[in-house]
């Protein structure tokens, strides 16, 4: 177990200073996530106080698509000269590889949640009415899409198709936390009156179930 | 059974001919019971004396609930194989796990169509958001329309059949969660557990909803065994092809200029 | 087998890689073709034979990341039909690519490579450092990140991730391809140190008259076959 955390942190630190290298979360991913809220601006031709009532399921909606970015970008790191060979050679388990990058996935995505977060504010003229669901809602949903994004990015990749075959494998499974999390952040954010900490509990059973199966199925997929 | 053999030259036997003709009897036979024989559900509103009901919009259910049952049918066993290779590894799971998740996705397809040209007259809407069956079932197919791309895709057979049962286990999966969540989304459904309920089960209707179950289970098992058939030929084909490309790479070396093989050391 | 160290070690004469006729696909390519092969420990081993004829496939074979079809493959005491993993630990393979990550810098690479193979974070630095200067890297190059390095370089910096983790099999493809004639002689250097430290190296190169001077068996490979073998275990 220390072994495994151990592995997994060495390897998500990689990732992450490979990020902090080049950029591409800073200087790509991040500006497209605020080019996405803007653009749902324009499509809408709402005024404010329709987008406050649209804003956490844009929201999450932005946070899908960088996953996408995220999920493809992870994968280029280690295809683009081979090193995934290198991972399999080195004799990591394959469990503390896949949660070393998801890891690193889910640190992207909260920085990229904070920046929307900022975005829906200023743009949409939202407010973060209760503090703690958003803080807890936002790390659960994180968790579950970095897992079941890094568990998807490993089945579509080295097909030369991935950045086709993935949205369609991913998203639809994670329909679910599409849903629960906009609810929990209608509720966070006081747009609809829901019960978000439910919600909030689905997303957390989503995220355990996610990091548990990816762990455990990321071996088989990566071996041979 | 790992096996394939080329001792199948086609997908058609004496068995499934005869399973074919039946099938086609049977869905004759349905059809005349569900648009011709049987009564139109139309009923008196207790209190305004007016006609109320699905009327002839109700006849599409007798395909369309045994389809959606086929479904789930097909997409459990798709997954049940999927586990099967993965436990097994041999190349019969994954044959049935494709042919099984292929047959049901062109049924998951006959039942959002049915089901939304029913839903026109019915619930006045071609498609109905807060439906939990609904939302349910579309996202299971665009799920399982995920899992064909990765099968159309150009991979080593062995690393496709592996992926592809890790996504059919994950779609099932996740499939209580996606029902669960569009549950609490609206909680409200169109889709209530009375639909059948309410229509007059009368000894016709009741008989002709166990006909259309019968039938699409034999129209379903005749396509997965076709289907099976024609993944199993493939294989064949392709172990066919090895065999051949293995004994020309020897023919090959052979010919490479070299004296002959020294490379059995002892 | 006796254990030295907690890592298991193989006497002289028993075989390090004992194949017999085994088949490897590449999709539905048959790269080996039945090939039957057997090399004791401390063995230097030059693979030639034309384009195409399987040394790749050979080489990762035995590197344990692609599977035998059939027949009998053992490497360091493992059944690679079985499971590659634990063979893939214990083995260093040099493959086209250099593995290596453009927006690190070399040290950074190198020490990455040695914590994954399992050394702890100062032990892995340390030899890092060593492995980079006897690869003849400029301490000058170690902090600039991979991508502003020659392909020459790169190989280098690939040749010194992969001799941190000190394997007792070296398989190497290609390894003079993109060297000027100082690497060339690097490369030739790693593979005597390797050898004089008891390791197998098993070498695809075209570059014979080279790698003749370190006295190989020299194994001729054609048509996914073992075709002509020098000297094998008696």
């Amino acid at each position: 177990m220390k072994s495994l955390l151990s592995e997994a942190w060495l390897v998500a630190s990689k990732d992450l200073r490979i990020e902090a290298r080049s950029r591409v979360l800073t200087n790509q991913v991040a500006p497209f996530a605020v080019l996405v809220l803007v653009l749902f601006g324009f499509a809408l031709d709402a005024d404010q106080r329709t987008l406050r009532m649209f804003a956490p399921g844009l929201f999450w909606v932005a946070v899908l698509l960088c996953l996408l970015l995220a999920v493809q970008r992870s994968s280029a790191v280690e295809s683009a000269d081979d090193a995934a060979t290198g991972l399999r050679m080195a004799g990591l388990a394959p469990a503390a590889v896949f949660l070393g990058k998801s890891a690193a996935i889910f640190v992207q995505l909260l920085v990229l949640e904070l920046l929307l977060t900022a975005g829906i504010i200023v743009f949409y003229g939202s407010s973060v009415k209760n503090l703690f669901l958003w803080l807890i809602a936002g790390l659960v949903t994180a968790l579950a899409v970095a897992t079941t994004g890094m568990l998807y990015g490993a089945l579509a990749s080295g097909l030369g198709v991935r950045e086709t075959l993935l949205p369609i494998l991913l998203l639809p499974v994670l329909a679910p936390v599409l849903i629960g999390a906009t609810r929990a952040y209608d509720d966070a954010l006081g747009a609809a009156a829901v019960d978000g900490w439910a919600w909030t509990g689905l997303l957390a059973m989503f995220a355990v179930v996610a990091s548990t199966l990816g762990a455990l199925a990321y071996g088989a997929l990566v071996e041979d | 059974m790992t096996n394939p053999t080329s001792s199948v030259a086609t997908t058609g036997s004496p068995g499934s001919r005869a399973l074919g003709l039946a099938t086609l009897a049977g869905l004759v036979g349905l059809l005349v019971l569900a648009f011709v024989l049987t009564e139109p559900d139309v009923r008196i509103h207790p209190s305004t004396g007016q006609e109320i009901g699905q009327f002839d919009a109700v006849r599409l259910l007798y395909l369309h609930v045994p389809m959606a049952v086929i479904t789930y049918v097909a997409y459990s066993l798709a997954a049940f194989a999927s586990a099967g290779y993965l436990i097994k590894r041999t190349p019969w799971w994954d044959v049935t796990a494709h042919a099984a998740a292929e047959v049901g996705t062109v049924f998951c397809f006959l039942v959002l169509v049915t089901g939304s040209i029913w839903g026109r007259p019915v619930w006045n809407t071609w498609w109905e958001w807060g439906d939990v069956r609904l939302m349910t079932t579309l996202i299971l197919f665009l799920m399982f329309v995920g899992y064909l791309a990765l099968r159309r895709t150009a991979a080593d057979p062995r690393v496709q059949a592996r992926r592809a049962a890790v996504v059919a286990l994950v779609a099932i999966v996740d499939l209580p969660l996606v029902n669960r969540s569009v549950e609490w989304w609206e909680n409200r459904t169109l889709h209530q557990k009375s639909t059948l309920g309410e229509l007059k089960i009368e000894d016709l209707t009741l008989f002709t909803l166990m006909v259309g179950f019968l039938v699409f289970l034999m129209v379903f098992s005749w396509l997965l065994l076709h289907r099976f058939r024609v993944g199993w030929l493939t294989l064949a084909a392709g172990e066919h092809q090895v065999a051949a490309a293995i004994k020309e790479r020897r023919a090959e070396a052979d010919g490479s200029g070299v004296a002959s093989a020294v490379g059995e050391t002892s | 087998m006796v254990r030295v160290g907690g890592r298991r070690r193989y006497r002289y004469g028993v075989p390090v890689i004992q194949l017999c006729d085994v088949v490897a696909l590449l999709g539905r390519f048959p790269a080996l073709a039945g090939a039957s092969l057997s090399v004791e420990a401390g063995e230097t081993v030059l693979l030639q034979g034309p384009n195409g004829a399987g040394k790749t496939t050979l080489l990762r074979l035995c590197a344990g990341l692609v599977r035998p079809e059939s027949g009998q493959a053992q490497v360091l005491g493992h059944d690679l039909s079985v499971d590659g993993r634990p063979v893939r630990r214990q083995v260093a393979m040099l493959g086209h690519a250099t593995g290596l990550y453009e927006d690190l810098s070399v040290a950074e690479n190198v020490s990455f490579w040695a914590q994954a193979a399992g050394l702890d974070k100062s032990l892995a630095a340390q030899r890092a450092t060593g492995a980079l200067g006897r690869m003849g890297l400029d301490e000058r190059l170690l902090s600039l990140p991979v991508s502003r390095l020659s392909a020459g370089q790169r190989r280098r910096a690939s040749l010194a991730a992969l001799a941190v983790r000190r394997p007792q099999l070296w398989l190497l493809d290609e390894p003079h391809a993109g060297l000027d004639q100082t690497g060339r002689n690097v490369v030739d250097e790693l593979i005597s140190d390797a050898v004089a430290a008891g390791a197998t190296v098993l070498v695809a190169s075209h570059e014979l008259e080279r790698v003749r001077s370190l006295n190989p068996r020299v194994v001729t490979v054609a048509g996914g076959l073992i075709v002509k073998d020098t000297g094998g275990p008696k």
